[in-house]
């Protein structure tokens, strides 16, 4: 399992892997958003919480299709399917290696963007934790949606019809703890049910995702 | 005679043929006697000509909730027990639930608009239809992008059991999110009487009505479904002799 997590994150990181594309991708959004709606810094601070988990969503929508796709083409999926390690254990490996190469760079980076949008400084700990927190399940769910599409030619579009809906309850919670802390309250509600969303994506989905890849190399 | 002899094919066929025209009279039937019933029942006190739309958004709503309820059985009935039969009626009742929603949407804004003064509102009920309707086309798109029918069928079956958990994680934690604009339920098991009686009994009829008109509708297409398999599989014969 080691090997593969260094294997993918090797793939990850050398030229033309992508690495750092998403981060980039959600500096955009965090500055095409001010033109948007305004340079008001209220007006920004009360949108900021959804901005930057929106932004979060999208980013790790963009890679989410090279999960699967570049083992799919070259047949080392195949050799993954056969390996001794069970599939389940594989597609967990790959969920963590996209989180490690998209989720936990946005996480670090996340106060920046939110200095950027003139996020209250008692939410950033929140936007941090709600981040840290929320990005595997994103990445959970979309090696699920990758799994599912990962034969098809130009599954890129289908995928983000299939895995957005089922961002909706991660976002709602994450945004909500965040929008807690910028009020100045205290988050820890959403926080434990955002973790609880993880824990239990973490758990189930790579069997969904294991079988429909198997479907798939069927 | 267990039921799992309707999954043959053949016997399918056969017996809703049968039932076809019973239902479909049936449904011709109840469903405009009940929409004329509750189009003359008095105006409300409070909602005035208004409280009619229920005739519509209420029954419509019940079935895009519970065909979604329907396919997700029918994608366990496929993934457990590979009955051709049953992947073929979640896929036929797909558009039907999805249509469903779509009915049940726009005739919510049409009495929210005089009512709440507001076409939209995200209220959790409207919220998470809304998000229903984003598991139906999702669920669609992905049947029809893929070739294989027996991999399609796989892959939106488990789909649709993990777009089931999630769409009921979504419903619950949009209450978390916002206050709701919404009333209860419009019926209730319990007793505490919510609704007149010249309100319910229509009610009743156009729920009884919608049920049938889905079922019609599931057959027809799932028995096309079924000829069109059948033409396909006659004409890789063809192409191979």
């Amino acid at each position: 399992m080691i090997a593969l997590l260094m294997r993918d994150l090797r793939l990850a990181t050398r030229a033309g892997g992508g690495f750092g594309l998403g981060l980039a991708f959600f500096l955009i959004v965090c500055t095409l958003v001010p033109f948007g709606v305004g340079p008001q810094g209220g007006t920004l601070a009360l949108i900021a919480p959804g901005i930057l988990w929106v932004g979060a969503l999208l980013a790790c929508l963009l890679s989410l299709d090279r999960i699967f796709a570049l083992d799919w083409e070259d047949g080392s999926l195949d050799l993954l399917a056969t390996a001794p390690l069970p599939l389940e254990g594989a597609v967990l490996v790959k969920a963590a290696a996209h989180w490690i190469t998209t989720g936990l760079p946005l996480v670090a980076a996340a106060p920046v963007f939110g200095i950027l949008l003139h996020l209250p400084g008692a939410a950033q700990p929140w936007l941090v934790a709600a981040l840290a927190l929320g990005t595997p399940a994103l990445s959970m769910l979309g090696a699920f949606g990758a799994a599912l599409t990962v034969g098809l030619r130009r599954g890129g579009l289908l995928m983000s019809l299939l895995v957005l809906p089922l961002y909706v309850p991660t976002l709602i919670f994450g945004a909500e703890a965040v929008r807690r802390g910028a009020a100045g309250g205290d988050g820890t509600t959403p926080l434990v049910l955002l973790a609880g969303i993880t824990m239990a994506v973490l758990a189930a989905i790579p069997f969904a995702a294991a079988g429909a890849l198997r479907v798939n190399l069927r | 005679m267990s039921i799992w002899e309707y999954a043959n094919p053949v016997k399918f066929m056969r017996v809703s043929g049968a039932a076809l025209p019973w239902i479909a009279a049936a449904a011709a039937i109840c469903l405009p006697a009940g929409l004329v019933w509750g189009w003359m029942t008095p105006e409300d006190y409070k909602q005035g000509s208004t409280v009619k739309i229920m005739f519509l958004h209420v029954p419509a709503a019940m079935m895009a909730i519970n065909i979604w309820v329907m396919m997700l059985a029918a994608s366990l009935i496929w993934l457990i027990r590979r009955h051709h039969v049953s992947a073929l009626a979640a896929r036929a009742a797909a558009p039907i639930g999805a249509v469903m929603t779509l009915v049940a949407l726009v005739t919510g804004a049409v009495w929210g608009q005089p009512m709440w003064g507001t076409w939209w509102e995200w209220d959790p009920r409207l919220t998470s239809f809304l998000i229903l309707f984003l598991f139906y086309l999702g669920y669609m798109a992905l049947w029809g992008a893929i070739e294989n029918p027996d991999s399609a069928a796989d892959l939106t079956g488990v789909l649709c059991l993990v777009g089931s958990v999630f769409a009921l994680l979504s419903r619950y934690a949009v209450n978390f999110w916002n206050q709701g604009l919404h009333q209860g339920a419009s019926l209730s098991i319990a007793p505490g009487e919510r609704m007149s009686a010249v309100y319910k009994y229509p009610l009743y009829l156009c729920m009884l009505g919608f049920f049938l008109l889905f079922l019609t509708l599931l057959l027809v297409r799932t028995r096309t479904e079924i000829r069109r398999r059948r033409t396909a599989a006659l004409l890789a014969r063809e192409v191979r002799a």
